[in-house]
């Protein structure tokens, strides 16, 4: 692989230690016939906010109510801070999950709820009422503690929960699709402050979610499971950008994906041959699978660039277009004006349709293009990715 | 939808009249007649002149029937209490139980519903007497523990004497506790089942053991379904007749055999209906309670 094709930087996270908080030895989880989990192995270090992210019924959930002691393994053993924690009932283990439904106590007071955990610890009182005190800042939610539930909104009662797990101090903070519940707008504020809430804390997340855009905005790794079995495990920009299968490349955004045959590999270039497009791919790396085996090149839509072309005019040659190396002829279709971009469905001459994203720089860029307008497309060689499986 | 339902009021006339008629009837003019006999006053062995007078309720007031209505009240409260304390474990259980299993421990509850209560007590009967199969139980043991002390050369135990296990208060609310346990029960388990489970993994997650979680969550959040089911067990235990009449002994009469005794042997219709009305008036007392106490944590 060339330079262009190495990962690229990870954002910076300081507070990632070295050293692995969970691991997960073989873990297999079977209901009956079912199986749920299928021997994964994985390890989370400390201060990770780490997201499992996968469809539902991917067995992301129940990886993570083993950590919370609410599931057993079948096989396998499942290490916390190094310790196993198979005999530990959930009240015994060093984490706190905030649930999906937040399941705050609608009998007690919002203080009262922060306060529960600490009580069963035998914290003296006026230490639970400084930390509940604390905790409750912490979440933006001071002055709320007399408060019941049910005057609370839904995002509210989510600080609630969180307060309410935080406020034990845990090792480990699970969190189970957390902002699903929300509405939009509120959504995007919960991420970014989750994100600092986590900084702050210093405390490693984990948080399970089905939503690809949450995981990659808020985690510093992903664990994309499908069907019980760990698919890939990376940063979000290795995921996006790098993924390992067509699952994860469809699974985690939108992508165009071409079935063809790998005519020749070598160290500084590649080409694929597809029926779907009219000309073969060129790949500036190399790849690692034998001539003539079939992979999939999975091309995603904003990396499509595309160019006016006049009727009848000749096919553009490679130096003529300024994105690079691969160019093919199409026709508009559909077009999606989403405001900040507009999606772009093109038919090429197989028939076969491919989409691209243009994002609206000025206020006039979306007259540029009109239906059934003829079209080139081009990308750089080393925009797709090549997938074996 | 509502409100067009009842602008429609031939229909709902239609629909509503052929009960109301039939409660009028049925329910509410008999009441009003034992009503107007509780101040009556017997002049002959079948006429009854309404004379307005307070002395049956007087009478029912005096100390020999304060202290049944009292006794009826202890007896009550004790199998309700020993309802929920051997209802709420079970409610529990069944709201846990796997979708099949629960279909089958509902059944299992509800199968005495099926049977007659006059076979149900006198199997009962069967069950408790001195040749009945509690004592057939202990008697099998004590033979083998006499055999076995015979064994190791110790005097044998002789003979086994039965318990006497009937016609005693005992007896009455072992069976008043089997009666009414699926009252007690049903309520509990919808309570129970209706309940989020993530609150109860909550508090395991936030370090209470099993029955902290039971008693400082599940409970508070069961209290509705708790006090129905001890209302519900409550009243129709205050009024038992046939459980105290046949398992009872003469000590353990409570308030409804007393009424029936005045109503046939005694022939004194005024007083039973005086009897009848206060044990209503009691009922009305235990319904206004548990309103009350429902309404205070009633903010939703």
């Amino acid at each position: 692989m060339t330079d262009l094709a190495t990962a690229p930087a990870a954002k910076p996270t300081p507070h990632v230690k070295e050293n692995a908080i969970i691991r997960f030895e073989n873990i297999t989880k079977r209901y009956g016939k079912v199986v749920a989990v299928d021997n994964v192995n994985l390890e989370i270090r400390e201060g990770e906010f780490f997201a499992l992210l996968g469809p539902s019924g991917c067995g992301k959930t129940t990886l993570l109510r083993m950590l919370a002691g609410f599931e057993t393994p079948t096989e396998g053993r499942v290490f916390i801070d190094g310790k196993d924690v198979a005999e530990l009932p959930p009240n015994k283990r060093p984490v706190n999950m905030v649930f999906q439904s937040y399941a705050v106590f609608p009998h007690m007071k919002v203080a009262d709820n922060v306060a529960y955990g600490l009580k069963m610890d035998g914290v003296d009182g006026g230490e639970i009422k400084r930390r509940v005190e604390e905790a409750l800042e912490l979440v933006k939610l001071g002055g709320y503690g007399d408060r019941m539930p049910d005057q609370l909104s839904g995002g509210q009662r989510q600080r609630v929960a969180l307060a309410r797990a935080l406020v034990k101090r845990p090792r480990v903070l699970l969190l189970d699709e957390p902002l699903s519940a929300l509405d939009a707008k509120l959504r995007d504020q919960m991420r970014s402050e989750l994100t600092s809430l986590q900084e702050k804390v210093g405390i490693t997340f984990i948080m399970v979610t089905h939503d690809q855009d949450e995981a990659l905005a808020i985690a510093t790794r992903c664990a994309v499971m499908n069907r019980g079995l760990l698919a890939q495990v990376a940063t979000p920009a290795d995921l996006y950008e790098f993924p390992n299968s067509r699952f994860v490349a469809d699974f985690v955004g939108s992508v165009n994906m071409f079935e063809g045959v790998l005519d020749k590999d070598e160290q500084d270039h590649a080409i694929v041959r597809t029926q779907e497009l009219s000309a073969p791919v060129y790949l500036d790396h190399g790849v690692t699978g034998a001539k003539g085996s079939t992979v999939w090149v999975a091309l995603r839509p904003e990396k499509i660039e595309m160019h006016k072309r006049p009727e009848g005019s000749s096919p553009m040659k490679m130096e003529d277009a300024p994105a690079g190396t691969n160019v093919v002829a199409g026709v508009i279709r559909d077009i999606v004006y989403l405001g900040s971009e507009t999606i772009f469905e093109i038919e090429l001459e197989s028939g076969r349709r491919v989409r691209t994203f243009r994002s609206n720089l000025t206020r006039y860029d979306q007259e540029d293009f009109t239906w059934d307008e003829p079209v080139w497309l081009a990308w750089h060689a080393c925009s797709p990715a090549v997938l074996l499986s | 939808m509502e409100q067009t339902w009842r602008q429609a009021r031939g229909a709902f006339a239609a629909i509503a009249a052929p009960p109301l008629v039939w409660l009028l009837l049925f329910f509410l003019v008999p009441l009003g007649v034992i009503w107007a006999y509780s101040f009556g006053e017997n002049v002959g062995p079948i006429t009854i002149d309404l004379t307005g007078t307070f002395a049956n309720y007087m009478r029912a007031l005096e100390p020999l029937y304060l202290g049944i209505f009292g006794k009826s009240v202890i007896v009550a409260g004790v199998t309700t209490l020993l309802c929920l304390l051997v209802g709420f474990p079970v409610a529990l259980a069944i709201a846990f139980a796997s979708p099949r299993m629960k279909a089958w421990l509902l059944l299992l509850i509800m199968l005495p519903f099926w049977t007659n209560l006059l076979i149900r007590t006198f199997a009962l009967i069967a069950v408790l007497r001195e040749q009945g199969y509690v004592n057939f139980g202990i008697e099998w043991f004590w033979n083998l523990a006499s055999s076995a002390r015979e064994l190791v050369g110790m005097a044998p135990l002789g003979d086994y004497e039965p318990l006497t296990l009937l016609y005693n208060n005992a007896a009455v609310i072992v069976g008043l506790v089997y009666v009414h346990l699926p009252f007690m029960v049903l309520p509990l388990y919808s309570a129970l089942d209706r309940m989020d489970r993530s609150l109860m993994e909550a508090s395991l997650d936030l370090g209470a053991g099993h029955l902290r979680t039971i008693l400082l969550v599940v409970v508070p959040l069961a209290a509705p379904g708790i006090a129905s089911g001890v209302l519900i067990t409550f009243i129709p235990a205050l009024g038992s007749y046939l459980t105290p009449d046949l398992l009872g002994g003469t000590d353990s009469q409570m308030i409804a055999n007393v009424i029936e005794r005045q109503f046939k042997k005694a022939n004194d219709w005024p007083f039973g209906a005086a009897l009848s009305f206060l044990l209503m008036y009691l009922t009305f007392f235990a319904i206004a309670a548990q309103a009350l106490i429902q309404r205070k944590p009633g903010r939703r």
